[in-house]
Protein backbone atom coordinates (compact mmCIF):
# COMPACT_ATOMS: atom_id res chain seq x y z
CA UNK A 1 0.00 0.00 0.00
CA UNK A 2 1.42 3.30 -1.01
CA UNK A 3 1.64 5.79 2.54
CA UNK A 4 2.91 8.73 0.82
CA UNK A 5 0.16 11.29 -1.15
CA UNK A 6 2.78 14.53 -1.01
CA UNK A 7 2.39 14.93 -4.63
CA UNK A 8 4.02 19.10 -3.30
CA UNK A 9 3.23 21.61 -5.91
CA UNK A 10 0.80 19.84 -8.03
CA UNK A 11 -1.10 19.10 -4.60
CA UNK A 12 -2.17 23.20 -4.18
CA UNK A 13 -3.94 23.51 -7.64
CA UNK A 14 -7.62 23.85 -6.81
CA UNK A 15 -8.05 21.01 -4.14
CA UNK A 16 -10.68 22.64 -2.43
CA UNK A 17 -12.17 24.65 -5.27
CA UNK A 18 -16.17 23.47 -4.98
CA UNK A 19 -17.40 22.30 -1.98
CA UNK A 20 -20.63 20.70 -1.89
CA UNK A 21 -23.55 20.91 1.26
CA UNK A 22 -22.22 17.91 3.04
CA UNK A 23 -18.67 19.21 3.25
CA UNK A 24 -19.92 22.96 4.78
CA UNK A 25 -21.85 20.97 7.37
CA UNK A 26 -19.02 18.93 8.30
CA UNK A 27 -16.62 21.86 8.26
CA UNK A 28 -19.21 24.24 10.28
CA UNK A 29 -20.19 21.41 12.96
CA UNK A 30 -16.49 20.93 13.48
CA UNK A 31 -15.54 24.74 13.86
CA UNK A 32 -19.00 24.76 16.31
CA UNK A 33 -18.04 22.00 18.09
CA UNK A 34 -14.57 23.16 18.88
CA UNK A 35 -15.85 26.72 19.89
CA UNK A 36 -18.66 25.59 22.39
CA UNK A 37 -15.60 23.47 23.78
CA UNK A 38 -13.53 26.51 24.27
CA UNK A 39 -17.01 28.59 25.80
CA UNK A 40 -17.29 25.37 28.14
CA UNK A 41 -13.98 26.57 29.87
CA UNK A 42 -14.56 30.12 30.31
CA UNK A 43 -18.27 29.19 31.45
CA UNK A 44 -17.04 26.96 34.14
CA UNK A 45 -14.54 29.77 34.60
CA UNK A 46 -17.30 32.68 35.56
CA UNK A 47 -19.61 29.98 37.55
CA UNK A 48 -16.75 28.58 39.62
CA UNK A 49 -17.27 32.22 41.34
CA UNK A 50 -19.83 30.74 43.26
CA UNK A 51 -17.41 28.99 45.46
CA UNK A 52 -16.39 31.68 47.07
CA UNK A 53 -19.02 33.83 47.31
CA UNK A 54 -20.61 31.25 48.90
CA UNK A 55 -18.08 31.53 51.98
CA UNK A 56 -19.06 35.13 51.89
CA UNK A 57 -15.69 36.78 49.67
CA UNK A 58 -17.58 40.20 48.22
CA UNK A 59 -15.77 42.91 45.64
CA UNK A 60 -16.22 46.03 45.26
CA UNK A 61 -18.86 47.02 42.26
CA UNK A 62 -19.94 50.33 41.40
CA UNK A 63 -19.20 51.54 44.25
CA UNK A 64 -20.42 48.92 46.68
CA UNK A 65 -19.82 45.73 48.42
CA UNK A 66 -21.31 43.03 46.02
CA UNK A 67 -20.73 39.08 46.17
CA UNK A 68 -18.07 37.55 43.88
CA UNK A 69 -20.30 36.29 41.60
CA UNK A 70 -22.76 38.59 41.45
CA UNK A 71 -20.27 40.97 40.93
CA UNK A 72 -18.27 39.05 38.20
CA UNK A 73 -21.61 38.44 35.95
CA UNK A 74 -23.05 41.75 35.94
CA UNK A 75 -19.45 43.46 35.20
CA UNK A 76 -19.35 40.96 31.94
CA UNK A 77 -23.02 41.67 31.16
CA UNK A 78 -21.59 45.62 31.21
CA UNK A 79 -18.96 44.92 28.02
CA UNK A 80 -20.11 45.64 25.03
CA UNK A 81 -17.61 43.22 23.41
CA UNK A 82 -19.28 40.22 25.62
CA UNK A 83 -23.12 40.94 24.86
CA UNK A 84 -21.95 40.75 21.44
CA UNK A 85 -20.08 37.37 21.43
CA UNK A 86 -23.35 35.93 23.10
CA UNK A 87 -25.16 36.40 20.15
CA UNK A 88 -22.40 34.36 18.27
CA UNK A 89 -22.08 32.28 21.32
CA UNK A 90 -26.36 31.32 20.80
CA UNK A 91 -25.86 31.32 16.96
CA UNK A 92 -23.34 28.30 17.16
CA UNK A 93 -24.68 26.93 19.75
CA UNK A 94 -28.10 26.23 17.55
CA UNK A 95 -26.17 25.93 14.14
CA UNK A 96 -24.51 23.07 16.41
CA UNK A 97 -27.80 21.68 18.03
CA UNK A 98 -29.29 21.13 14.72
CA UNK A 99 -27.15 20.03 12.39
CA UNK A 100 -26.42 17.73 15.00
CA UNK A 101 -29.59 16.69 14.88
CA UNK A 102 -29.62 16.04 11.02
CA UNK A 103 -26.65 14.30 11.62
CA UNK A 104 -28.22 11.69 14.10
CA UNK A 105 -30.89 11.69 11.05
CA UNK A 106 -28.18 11.03 8.82
CA UNK A 107 -26.48 7.86 11.10
CA UNK A 108 -29.98 6.62 10.96
CA UNK A 109 -30.85 6.64 7.32
CA UNK A 110 -33.58 8.92 7.28
CA UNK A 111 -33.71 11.17 4.38
CA UNK A 112 -30.14 11.13 3.00
CA UNK A 113 -31.73 12.30 -0.29
CA UNK A 114 -32.42 15.53 1.78
CA UNK A 115 -29.33 16.15 3.27
CA UNK A 116 -28.14 19.24 1.62
CA UNK A 117 -32.09 20.73 2.02
CA UNK A 118 -31.73 20.56 5.36
CA UNK A 119 -28.37 21.67 6.21
CA UNK A 120 -29.37 24.66 4.34
CA UNK A 121 -32.70 24.37 6.71
CA UNK A 122 -30.30 24.50 9.67
CA UNK A 123 -28.31 27.46 8.09
CA UNK A 124 -31.84 29.59 7.82
CA UNK A 125 -33.07 28.24 11.30
CA UNK A 126 -29.97 29.78 12.86
CA UNK A 127 -30.03 33.14 10.89
CA UNK A 128 -33.47 33.46 12.02
CA UNK A 129 -32.98 33.02 15.99
CA UNK A 130 -29.85 34.73 15.71
CA UNK A 131 -31.63 37.60 15.01
CA UNK A 132 -34.55 37.40 16.46
CA UNK A 133 -31.96 37.36 20.17
CA UNK A 134 -30.52 40.30 19.01
CA UNK A 135 -32.87 42.54 21.23
CA UNK A 136 -32.72 40.73 24.17
CA UNK A 137 -29.05 40.16 24.19
CA UNK A 138 -28.14 43.65 23.49
CA UNK A 139 -30.62 45.41 25.10
CA UNK A 140 -29.40 48.68 26.50
CA UNK A 141 -25.68 47.88 25.57
CA UNK A 142 -25.48 51.00 23.66
CA UNK B 1 -19.59 12.49 -30.94
CA UNK B 2 -18.10 10.57 -28.24
CA UNK B 3 -18.36 7.58 -30.16
CA UNK B 4 -16.79 8.71 -33.92
CA UNK B 5 -13.41 8.62 -34.55
CA UNK B 6 -11.94 12.01 -34.92
CA UNK B 7 -10.86 12.27 -38.55
CA UNK B 8 -7.82 12.78 -38.95
CA UNK B 9 -6.10 14.84 -41.19
CA UNK B 10 -4.18 13.15 -44.84
CA UNK B 11 -0.48 14.51 -44.69
CA UNK B 12 0.93 11.79 -46.58
CA UNK B 13 -0.78 12.50 -50.09
CA UNK B 14 1.58 15.15 -51.00
CA UNK B 15 4.76 14.21 -49.82
CA UNK B 16 4.36 10.90 -51.67
CA UNK B 17 5.30 12.84 -54.62
CA UNK B 18 8.58 13.90 -53.15
CA UNK B 19 9.42 10.66 -52.17
CA UNK B 20 9.88 9.41 -55.80
CA UNK B 21 12.67 12.10 -56.44
CA UNK B 22 15.82 11.14 -56.08
CA UNK B 23 17.11 12.92 -52.59
CA UNK B 24 18.54 11.79 -50.01
CA UNK B 25 16.53 10.07 -47.69
CA UNK B 26 18.12 12.12 -44.48
CA UNK B 27 16.53 14.78 -46.35
CA UNK B 28 13.53 13.88 -47.53
CA UNK B 29 12.59 13.01 -43.32
CA UNK B 30 14.30 16.48 -42.73
CA UNK B 31 11.91 18.71 -44.93
CA UNK B 32 9.39 16.55 -43.32
CA UNK B 33 9.30 16.57 -40.16
CA UNK B 34 10.07 20.56 -40.76
CA UNK B 35 6.74 20.50 -42.86
CA UNK B 36 4.46 18.99 -39.78
CA UNK B 37 5.73 21.24 -37.70
CA UNK B 38 5.00 24.10 -39.95
CA UNK B 39 1.44 22.37 -40.17
CA UNK B 40 1.46 22.24 -36.46
CA UNK B 41 2.48 25.82 -35.65
CA UNK B 42 -0.14 27.31 -38.95
CA UNK B 43 -3.02 25.03 -37.66
CA UNK B 44 -2.92 26.18 -33.74
CA UNK B 45 -2.50 29.95 -35.05
CA UNK B 46 -5.32 29.07 -37.04
CA UNK B 47 -7.53 28.00 -34.06
CA UNK B 48 -6.35 30.93 -31.81
CA UNK B 49 -7.40 33.13 -34.71
CA UNK B 50 -10.92 31.22 -35.00
CA UNK B 51 -11.19 30.90 -31.13
CA UNK B 52 -10.95 34.79 -31.41
CA UNK B 53 -13.35 35.57 -33.91
CA UNK B 54 -15.67 32.49 -33.88
CA UNK B 55 -18.04 31.83 -31.01
CA UNK B 56 -18.06 28.09 -31.67
CA UNK B 57 -14.60 27.35 -29.67
CA UNK B 58 -14.21 25.90 -26.29
CA UNK B 59 -11.41 26.89 -24.44
CA UNK B 60 -9.95 24.12 -22.72
CA UNK B 61 -7.17 24.48 -19.66
CA UNK B 62 -5.19 21.64 -19.48
CA UNK B 63 -3.17 20.65 -16.18
CA UNK B 64 0.60 19.15 -17.57
CA UNK B 65 3.28 17.74 -15.77
CA UNK B 66 5.99 15.25 -16.77
CA UNK B 67 8.42 13.80 -14.18
CA UNK B 68 10.36 12.50 -17.00
CA UNK B 69 11.37 15.29 -19.04
CA UNK B 70 13.67 18.12 -17.37
CA UNK B 71 11.60 20.91 -19.48
CA UNK B 72 8.12 19.84 -18.04
CA UNK B 73 8.93 19.06 -14.17
CA UNK B 74 7.33 21.96 -13.57
CA UNK B 75 3.38 21.85 -13.15
CA UNK B 76 1.47 24.31 -16.01
CA UNK B 77 -1.77 24.85 -17.71
CA UNK B 78 -1.68 24.61 -21.36
CA UNK B 79 -4.57 26.09 -23.39
CA UNK B 80 -6.35 24.48 -26.06
CA UNK B 81 -9.00 25.92 -28.58
CA UNK B 82 -11.24 22.98 -29.78
CA UNK B 83 -14.37 23.59 -31.95
CA UNK B 84 -17.45 23.06 -30.31
CA UNK B 85 -19.69 20.33 -31.71
CA UNK B 86 -23.28 19.68 -30.38
CA UNK B 87 -23.18 16.60 -27.80
CA UNK B 88 -19.25 17.05 -27.66
CA UNK B 89 -17.94 16.02 -24.21
CA UNK B 90 -14.93 16.72 -22.15
CA UNK B 91 -13.36 13.78 -23.31
CA UNK B 92 -14.02 14.26 -27.24
CA UNK B 93 -12.22 17.64 -26.52
CA UNK B 94 -9.06 16.45 -24.75
CA UNK B 95 -9.66 13.77 -27.63
CA UNK B 96 -9.39 16.57 -30.19
CA UNK B 97 -6.42 18.58 -28.43
CA UNK B 98 -4.14 15.50 -28.29
CA UNK B 99 -5.12 14.47 -32.19
CA UNK B 100 -4.49 18.10 -33.46
CA UNK B 101 -2.27 20.04 -30.94
CA UNK B 102 0.42 18.34 -28.87
CA UNK B 103 0.10 14.37 -29.19
CA UNK B 104 1.99 14.07 -25.62
CA UNK B 105 -0.81 15.12 -24.08
CA UNK B 106 -1.82 12.08 -21.81
CA UNK B 107 -4.88 10.96 -20.31
CA UNK B 108 -6.80 7.15 -19.74
CA UNK B 109 -9.80 6.31 -21.61
CA UNK B 110 -11.29 3.24 -23.20
CA UNK B 111 -14.66 2.91 -23.77
CA UNK B 112 -15.88 6.27 -24.26
CA UNK B 113 -19.58 5.55 -22.77
CA UNK B 114 -19.10 5.74 -19.07
CA UNK B 115 -18.43 2.42 -18.73
CA UNK B 116 -14.94 0.90 -18.28
CA UNK B 117 -13.94 3.54 -15.67
CA UNK B 118 -10.77 5.23 -17.01
CA UNK B 119 -11.49 8.77 -17.39
CA UNK B 120 -12.56 9.82 -14.20
CA UNK B 121 -10.57 13.55 -13.83
CA UNK B 122 -11.17 17.03 -11.53
CA UNK B 123 -13.20 19.03 -14.23
CA UNK B 124 -13.55 22.99 -13.06
CA UNK B 125 -13.31 21.66 -9.78
CA UNK B 126 -15.42 18.69 -9.60
CA UNK B 127 -14.45 14.43 -9.83
CA UNK B 128 -16.00 14.10 -13.06
CA UNK B 129 -16.00 11.07 -15.83
CA UNK B 130 -14.64 12.57 -19.39
CA UNK B 131 -16.76 11.07 -20.94
CA UNK B 132 -20.52 11.84 -19.96
CA UNK B 133 -19.52 15.33 -18.94
CA UNK B 134 -21.21 17.52 -21.57
CA UNK B 135 -19.19 20.74 -22.46
CA UNK B 136 -22.22 22.84 -23.17
CA UNK B 137 -22.93 22.10 -19.12
CA UNK B 138 -19.39 23.80 -18.30
CA UNK B 139 -18.09 27.52 -17.67
CA UNK B 140 -15.61 28.37 -19.88
CA UNK B 141 -12.75 27.92 -19.49
CA UNK B 142 -12.61 24.33 -18.66
CA UNK B 143 -10.06 23.38 -16.16
CA UNK B 144 -8.93 19.72 -16.45
CA UNK B 145 -6.76 18.38 -13.64
CA UNK B 146 -6.06 15.15 -12.14
CA UNK B 147 -7.23 13.31 -9.68
CA UNK B 148 -6.57 15.24 -6.49
CA UNK B 149 -5.39 13.15 -3.20
CA UNK B 150 -3.52 10.87 -6.00
CA UNK B 151 0.21 10.78 -6.90
CA UNK B 152 0.08 12.05 -10.83
CA UNK B 153 2.41 9.97 -13.40
CA UNK B 154 1.93 12.25 -16.39
CA UNK B 155 -0.16 14.95 -17.18
CA UNK B 156 -4.21 13.49 -16.24
CA UNK B 157 -3.06 10.14 -15.33
CA UNK B 158 -2.60 9.44 -11.78
CA UNK B 159 -1.06 6.55 -9.72
CA UNK B 160 -4.16 4.18 -8.58
CA UNK B 161 -2.21 1.43 -7.49
CA UNK B 162 -3.89 2.44 -3.57
CA UNK B 163 -6.82 2.40 -4.87
CA UNK B 164 -6.94 -0.75 -6.53
CA UNK B 165 -5.34 -2.24 -2.87
CA UNK B 166 -8.40 -0.56 -1.00
CA UNK B 167 -10.73 -2.27 -3.18
CA UNK B 168 -9.19 -5.39 -3.40
CA UNK B 169 -8.85 -5.79 0.69
CA UNK B 170 -12.78 -5.97 1.22
CA UNK B 171 -12.39 -9.64 -1.19
CA UNK B 172 -14.79 -8.00 -3.97
CA UNK B 173 -15.51 -11.57 -4.99
CA UNK B 174 -18.62 -13.81 -4.25
CA UNK B 175 -17.95 -16.33 -1.95
CA UNK B 176 -19.80 -19.00 -0.06
CA UNK B 177 -19.98 -21.95 2.03
CA UNK B 178 -24.12 -22.07 1.68
CA UNK B 179 -24.76 -24.16 -1.17
CA UNK B 180 -28.33 -25.51 -2.40
CA UNK B 181 -29.11 -29.37 -1.66
CA UNK B 182 -29.40 -30.69 -5.17
CA UNK B 183 -25.94 -30.66 -7.15
CA UNK B 184 -27.87 -29.00 -10.26
CA UNK B 185 -29.93 -26.57 -8.27
CA UNK B 186 -28.86 -22.77 -9.16
CA UNK B 187 -28.15 -20.30 -6.29
CA UNK B 188 -31.23 -17.99 -5.88
CA UNK B 189 -31.70 -14.49 -4.94
CA UNK B 190 -35.21 -12.67 -4.28
CA UNK B 191 -36.42 -9.98 -6.59
CA UNK B 192 -36.24 -7.74 -3.10
CA UNK B 193 -32.88 -8.76 -2.50
CA UNK B 194 -31.71 -8.29 -5.84
CA UNK B 195 -33.25 -4.28 -5.46
CA UNK B 196 -31.41 -3.75 -2.21
CA UNK B 197 -27.93 -4.13 -4.01
CA UNK B 198 -28.90 -3.30 -7.33
CA UNK B 199 -26.87 0.82 -7.06
CA UNK B 200 -24.12 -1.19 -5.56
CA UNK B 201 -23.26 -3.30 -8.75
CA UNK B 202 -23.07 -0.23 -10.31
CA UNK B 203 -19.60 0.78 -9.58
CA UNK B 204 -17.03 0.75 -12.60
CA UNK B 205 -13.81 1.33 -10.17
CA UNK B 206 -13.50 5.08 -11.71
CA UNK B 207 -11.77 5.89 -7.98
CA UNK B 208 -14.01 9.73 -8.29
CA UNK B 209 -15.44 8.73 -4.77
CA UNK B 210 -11.81 7.94 -3.26
CA UNK B 211 -10.93 10.95 -4.82
CA UNK B 212 -13.30 13.45 -3.12
CA UNK B 213 -13.61 11.77 0.03
CA UNK B 214 -11.63 14.37 2.69
CA UNK B 215 -11.25 12.14 5.24
CA UNK B 216 -9.78 9.28 2.68
CA UNK B 217 -7.56 12.16 1.69
CA UNK B 218 -5.87 12.05 5.14
CA UNK B 219 -6.10 8.45 6.41
CA UNK B 220 -3.92 6.23 3.82
CA UNK B 221 -5.94 2.99 5.84
CA UNK B 222 -9.15 4.29 5.61
CA UNK B 223 -10.86 1.68 2.87
CA UNK B 224 -13.11 4.53 1.64
CA UNK B 225 -16.29 4.71 -0.21
CA UNK B 226 -15.81 2.68 -3.31
CA UNK B 227 -14.45 -0.04 -1.50
CA UNK B 228 -17.18 0.30 1.34
CA UNK B 229 -19.69 0.00 -1.40
CA UNK B 230 -18.01 -3.20 -2.87
CA UNK B 231 -18.62 -4.39 0.57
CA UNK B 232 -21.96 -3.81 0.65
CA UNK B 233 -22.59 -5.41 -1.94
CA UNK B 234 -21.40 -8.64 -1.08
CA UNK B 235 -22.42 -8.38 2.73
CA UNK B 236 -26.13 -7.31 1.88
CA UNK B 237 -26.38 -10.75 -0.59
CA UNK B 238 -28.42 -13.30 1.11
CA UNK B 239 -26.83 -15.67 -1.41
CA UNK B 240 -23.45 -15.60 0.10
CA UNK B 241 -25.22 -16.96 3.99
CA UNK B 242 -24.70 -16.10 7.64
CA UNK B 243 -21.03 -17.13 8.08
CA UNK B 244 -19.97 -14.87 5.09
CA UNK B 245 -21.66 -11.72 6.23
CA UNK B 246 -19.93 -12.17 9.68
CA UNK B 247 -16.64 -12.10 7.84
CA UNK B 248 -17.13 -9.20 5.34
CA UNK B 249 -18.95 -7.15 8.97
CA UNK B 250 -15.31 -8.06 10.28
CA UNK B 251 -13.30 -6.78 7.70
CA UNK B 252 -15.55 -3.17 7.51
CA UNK B 253 -16.10 -2.56 11.00
CA UNK B 254 -12.15 -2.32 12.03
CA UNK B 255 -10.64 0.87 12.84
CA UNK B 256 -10.53 2.25 9.32
CA UNK B 257 -13.47 0.54 7.72
CA UNK B 258 -16.62 2.03 7.84
CA UNK B 259 -16.20 4.15 11.19
CA UNK B 260 -13.79 7.11 8.94
CA UNK B 261 -16.67 8.20 7.48
CA UNK B 262 -18.06 11.33 8.35
CA UNK B 263 -20.66 11.70 6.32
CA UNK B 264 -19.54 14.22 4.08
CA UNK B 265 -21.88 13.40 1.55
CA UNK B 266 -18.63 14.25 -1.17
CA UNK B 267 -18.52 10.43 -2.36
CA UNK B 268 -22.47 10.41 -3.34
CA UNK B 269 -22.18 14.12 -5.29
CA UNK B 270 -19.16 13.05 -7.67
CA UNK B 271 -20.15 9.22 -8.09
CA UNK B 272 -21.03 9.21 -12.10
CA UNK B 273 -23.40 6.41 -11.68
CA UNK B 274 -25.28 7.82 -8.80
CA UNK B 275 -24.65 5.41 -6.52
CA UNK B 276 -25.71 6.10 -3.01
CA UNK B 277 -22.63 5.55 -1.52
CA UNK B 278 -23.10 7.65 1.97
CA UNK B 279 -26.35 5.32 2.34
CA UNK B 280 -24.89 2.07 1.79
CA UNK B 281 -21.94 3.36 4.07
CA UNK B 282 -24.63 4.35 7.11
CA UNK B 283 -26.40 1.09 6.66
CA UNK B 284 -23.09 -0.78 6.96
CA UNK B 285 -22.59 0.95 10.51
CA UNK B 286 -25.97 0.07 11.29
CA UNK B 287 -25.33 -3.95 10.54
CA UNK B 288 -21.94 -3.14 12.49
CA UNK B 289 -23.64 -2.23 15.48
CA UNK B 290 -26.35 -4.09 15.19
CA UNK B 291 -23.97 -7.13 15.34
CA UNK B 292 -21.89 -6.45 18.03
CA UNK B 293 -24.93 -5.48 20.42
CA UNK B 294 -25.88 -8.53 22.51
CA UNK B 295 -28.81 -8.40 25.57
CA UNK B 296 -27.68 -11.27 28.16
Amino acid sequence: MSQSYNRGLIEDFSRWREFQAGMWAWIFHKFTGWVLIGYLFTHIAVLSTAIPAADGATMMFQGSQTDVFTGTIVSLEGLLLVRILEVGLLAVAVFHMLNGTRLLLVDLGVGLEAQDKSFYASLILTGAITVASVPTFIAGAF
Amino acid sequence: MSTQIPKQTDESSDTDAEAEAPSKGDERRDEKRRRAAEERARRQAEEAEKAAADEETVELKVFRYDPEIEGKQEPRFDTFHVPFTKGMTVLDALMYSRDTYDSSLTFRHSCRQAVCGSDAMFVNGGQKLACKTQISDLEEPIRVEPLPHAEVRKDLVVDLEHFYDQMEAVEPYFQTNEYPDGELEEQRQTRENREKIKMSTRCIWCSACMSSCNIAAGDNEYLGPAAINKAYRFAMDEREGEDMKQKRLEIIEQEHGVWRCQTQFSCTEVCPKDIPLTEHIQELKREAVKNNLKFW
